[in-house]
């Protein structure tokens, strides 16, 4: 059933990669005591594996097109099942109650350790939320998004450090600074065009990295900050366990306070212009829409929350140091957004839920886990472009017309 | 004066190696618009291909020259190949995709060819091979400009000319200027526009190839990790010299390594990358098409 | 003859050595509907462009007066926003909708330079905030309606017809609260039934105190539409007058039959 010339094409797919991967996986030289390490059983391995993954996709491929051939008038009529439950106020408002229950719960069923990771991931939760406004909705590509998650964690560690100052103090100072950084540079950065918006803020990334790297006087260097104050809770100190939980109800409180703000920006003025802005700038102005300044409030609320996030994580692992926040961190947090669906709040949550506890999990796998990762993406993008679940904001407005266009002309 | 001088070469050499990257990057970015996250892990691929050919056959006692060629050869070949391949596998299935996607599966080659480069080779630093031998002409000037220095000057040179004949003058030089100007029209006209991709990313990769071959023999030593500092580096000189525009990224370059090179010798080595990304920055504030970018005109 | 609401002088654009607007003097009053003509390529569109703010212009003075208040200001060199705030709207030759909002949303877009809530508004969705939304959904609606494209809300802009799209980018310009609207080709690609219907929605806007300024090619809808109608070719202003004027202007029809022009 499986046709000959795709048998024959996969057989050159695998000598190719066997070529391919011949000097990286084969030979392996000790220039010290010069010798060679021929490893030909890695060459097999490169050749069968690329034989049966180029099968494989093949395989996926042909199933596609059949399926889209078949499927091309129905696909319009029924929307994907995710975007239906999505917009049925009916199944949503449970499902988003069960799931809050169950987040609730977690700690009580789950290790400490597991709680943990649980908090980790929430955090990226928000992270990626906060990057989605920025990227997602108003479309500014930004990766140097760590150096406000890095300027928070610092404003709390510093602050914490020099003048004792608690975490509920600084939590909203974090922020605000982070927002105000996000002011700062995106003023002038503003105005350029998407890929050079892109590099510097890589660069602008950078920048804080290196500084907080290098300037020991001030941030003690790659050594970093330790023994930074766990918040407390109504003035009391907590045990270890405990702490964690805390923090863990305190990343979920953060997680639905931001998807309560992210959605309510969205369906707002200012969301509509972000989300017109992505679409046409020129359009934009030509509407009144003050291009600039929409996309700074943007830029500066992704910092803010990126700001709140950082301070948390300061008070979560009671050290920071500038190996935190390098440009893979960055990357990630992108992905997050893209991964989910750009625009999506819910597509958010599950990237971020998926590229956090996958890694978690591909412990097992431990050092291939970063080789994963980066396949993953790759795939991810070529499979499925869009995201996992595509946005579904304006389902939620349309039918709010519908009914108030009824109830008016009736 | 010396020591002015000193710097002035090293800041060539160093925006030297910045451009044989930085080329690729706007070659790439030119044609497609696409910021190609893993070039900076070609080059590094290239640096590791040229390190293992070479020591292999220093092992068997091959002669020095003989050993420069093959290794050139061999990492130019691979390079390409990891390029081509990288090209046909993560973004030619998005290229109707909206318009991330392909910049995170780039960011995601990238991370991939990082980590499988630790995993098949290792996480150490190797040292590299001087395959550059000390010239005794050299011998006068050799306090302040090394004799791989200045191999790299020549080889920089030489290889930009051939490329500007490349693209200048040949069929597939001329075809890659129409796809970058219009990919439609350039389809209507018979050209073969995933040929010219190709023909892109692999041009671009040996060129990052030799790159990476004279700065590990410069420096004497690679590890994995090397491409991604680089590739941002490069990345930086060819948006600073404006992205898509040739002369712009060895422009940009040699700026780029010239301030980093006099940063690095008069004020501080630690702020050495900072100097290089605040330079970006204001550049790109005062003119933000880079140096030899063109302005866009808006069509409405 | 009362002051006008827009007076253009010496208005000159250039490109590199190219002069795509080259010294142009125009003025429109109070509840005028005057067209802007000339052959392909004659700057009509650049000329646009200057007056609402997407290009700058090399040189000349744009000044809008506001019918309501009478303030007079210089328009030249401010950012499109300023300009639509000031009250002079405009539509694109080439469609420039938001594809993938709704009609609705793509109004309501036009309407934000009307109405304040920013942040804070957003997340706590105040009494204020509350009422401007429904005021934004209730006058786009209403808007809609009054171009005909009240079936269609809930569309979105990318699915509708050419003509439809043409109607919406109206709609949407109309929702700034222009007293002087800018249609640059707003007839293209229309078929005869639907340009009808283009003349009459025109004049209905017209009525309604906006006034207008429209680039067309579509002779049969300016001759019947304009009140006065000026002439370029080569970047510069060949002719001005009513219809019938510059139907008999000899460098006028030099200038549509392709003569010799150095003439």
């Amino acid at each position: 059933m499986f046709p000959v010339k795709e048998l024959k094409r996969s057989a050159l797919i695998s000598l190719w990669f066997a070529f391919l991967t011949f000097p990286i996986m084969v030979i392996k030289v000790n220039p010290i005591e010069r010798t060679v390490d021929w490893r030909w059983d890695n060459m097999y391995f490169v050749a069968i594996g690329s034989f049966v993954i180029s099968i494989l996709s093949k395989v996926y491929l042909i199933r596609k097109e059949r399926r889209s051939g078949r499927k091309k008038i129905s696909r319009a009529l029924t929307e994907p099942f995710m975007q239906r439950i999505l917009r049925e106020p009916r199944f949503l408002y449970p499902l988003s109650l069960a799931i809050l229950v169950f987040a609730i719960a977690f700690p009580y069923f789950f290790s400490t350790y597991q709680t943990n990771i649980m908090t980790t991931a929430l955090m990226y939760v928000v992270l990626g939320l906060g990057l989605n406004i920025v990227v997602g909705v108003a479309g500014l590509l930004d990766l140097g998004y760590v150096a406000f998650y890095a300027v928070g964690a610092y404003s709390y560690a510093l602050l914490n450090m020099h003048f004792n100052m608690g975490f509920w103090t600084v939590l909203p100072i974090g922020g605000l600074f982070a927002a105000f950084l996000g002011v700062l540079l995106g003023f002038p950065v503003l105005r350029l065009r998407g890929d050079y918006l892109a590099i510097v803020t890589l660069g602008f990334g950078e920048i804080i990295r290196l500084i907080l790297e290098n300037w020991n006087d001030f941030s003690q260097g790659p050594s970093g900050i330790a023994n930074i104050s766990r918040p407390s809770f109504f003035g009391m100190e907590m045990s270890f366990d405990g702490g964690i939980t805390y923090i863990y109800y305190l990343v979920v409180a953060l997680v639905v306070f931001t998807i309560f703000v992210v959605n309510r920006l969205q369906n707002s003025r200012l969301g509509r212009a972000w989300l017109a802005l992505r679409e046409d700038e020129i359009a934009c102005q030509a509407m009144g829409i003050d291009k600039t300044k929409t996309k700074l409030i943007a830029f500066s609320l992704g910092a803010f929350w990126a700001g709140l996030v950082g301070v948390i994580f300061a008070a979560k692992t009671t050290f920071v140091n500038p190996a935190s926040f390098t440009f893979l961190e960055s990357a990630i947090i992108l992905s997050i957004v893209v991964l989910g669906g750009m625009g999506s709040i819910v597509g958010v949550i599950f990237g971020a839920l998926i590229l956090i506890l996958m890694p978690e999990y591909l412990r097992a796998l431990s050092e291939y886990r970063m080789l994963a990762f980066g396949g993953i993406l790759v795939v991810m993008m070529v499979f499925k472009p869009d995201g996992i679940i595509s946005n579904v904001r304006r389902s939620y407005r349309f039918k709010k017309h519908i009914s108030h266009q009824t109830s008016d002309q009736s | 004066m010396d020591y002015f001088i000193e710097l002035f070469f090293g800041g060539l050499t160093r925006g030297s190696i910045y451009a044989l990257i930085a080329l690729g990057y706007t070659m790439v970015y030119g044609i497609i618009g696409l910021i190609n996250f893993a070039h900076g892990e070609i080059y590094m691929i290239g640096a590791f291909t040229a390190f293992i050919v070479a020591t292999v056959l220093s092992i068997y006692g091959f002669p020095a020259l003989a050993i420069i060629i093959i290794a050139g050869l061999a990492a130019a070949v691979w390079s390409s190949s990891y390029g081509y391949t990288v090209e046909k596998v993560a973004y030619r299935p998005l290229r109707k995709a909206p318009r991330l996607a392909p910049l995170i599966s780039a960011i995601g080659m990238s991370i991939f060819l990082q980590n499988y480069v630790l995993l098949a080779q290792t996480s150490d630093f190797l040292p590299f091979p001087a395959l550059i031998p000390e010239f005794a002409f050299m011998e006068p000037v050799a306090h302040i400009v090394g004799s791989s220095d200045l191999v790299i000057l020549v080889t920089t040179a030489v290889v930009m000319i051939g490329l500007t004949f490349l693209i200048k003058f040949t069929k597939i030089g001329k075809a890659m200027r129409a796809t970058a100007q219009d990919k439609t029209m350039a389809v209507l006209v018979g050209i073969n526009v995933d040929r010219v991709i190709s023909a892109t990313f692999i041009i671009g990769s040996a060129l990052a190839a030799i790159g990476g071959l004279l700065i590990a023999s410069h420096i004497g030593q690679i590890n994995f990790y090397i491409g991604f500092i680089a590739g941002i580096k490069a990345f930086t000189a060819a948006v600073l010299g404006g992205i898509g525009s040739i002369p712009g990224a060895v422009l940009g370059s040699l700026v780029l390594g010239l301030t980093e090179s006099f940063a690095t010798g008069y004020v501080s080595s630690d702020y050495e990358d900072v100097f290089a990304f605040s330079l970006l920055v204001l550049i790109l504030i005062f003119k933000p098409s880079g140096l030899l970018g063109k302005a866009e005109t808006k069509k409405v | 003859m009362s002051k006008a609401i827009l007076k253009v002088t010496g208005l000159t654009k250039n490109f590199g050595g190219i002069k795509a607007v080259d010294n142009v003097d125009l003025d429109i009053q109070q509840g005028e509907i005057v067209a802007l003509i000339g052959p392909n390529g004659a700057g009509k569109t650049t000329f646009f462009n200057c007056l609402t703010g997407i290009y700058s212009p090399s040189s000349g003075d744009i000044m809008l007066c506001n019918p309501k208040n009478g303030n007079e200001i210089t328009v030249n060199g401010m950012k499109p926003n300023k300009i639509t705030e000031k009250g002079m709207a405009r539509t694109f030759q080439n469609i420039r909708l938001f594809p993938t909002m709704s009609v609705l949303e793509n109004v309501m877009i036009g309407r934000h330079c009307r109405t304040k809530s920013l942040i804070f508004g957003a997340i706590f969705r105040n009494p204020a905030t509350r009422r401007e939304e429904e005021e934004i959904i209730e006058t786009s609606y209403g808007i809609l309606k009054k171009v005909g494209l009240h079936k269609e809300v809930n569309e979105e802009a990318r699915n509708l017809s050419y003509g439809a799209q043409r109607r919406l980018e109206i709609a949407r310009a109309l929702a700034t609260e222009p007293f002087l609207l800018l249609l640059d080709e707003p007839a293209a690609g229309m078929n005869p039934k639907e340009t009808e219907a283009l003349v009459s929605l025109i004049r209905k806007i017209c009525s309604e105190g906006h006034s207008i300024l429209l680039i067309e090619h579509d002779m049969k809808l300016v001759m019947s539409l304009s009140d006065r109608i000026f002439v370029m070719d080569y970047g510069k202003k060949i002719a001005q007058g009513t219809p019938e004027e510059v139907r008999s202007n000899p460098a006028v029809i030099k200038a549509y039959l392709g003569e010799d022009v150095d003439a």
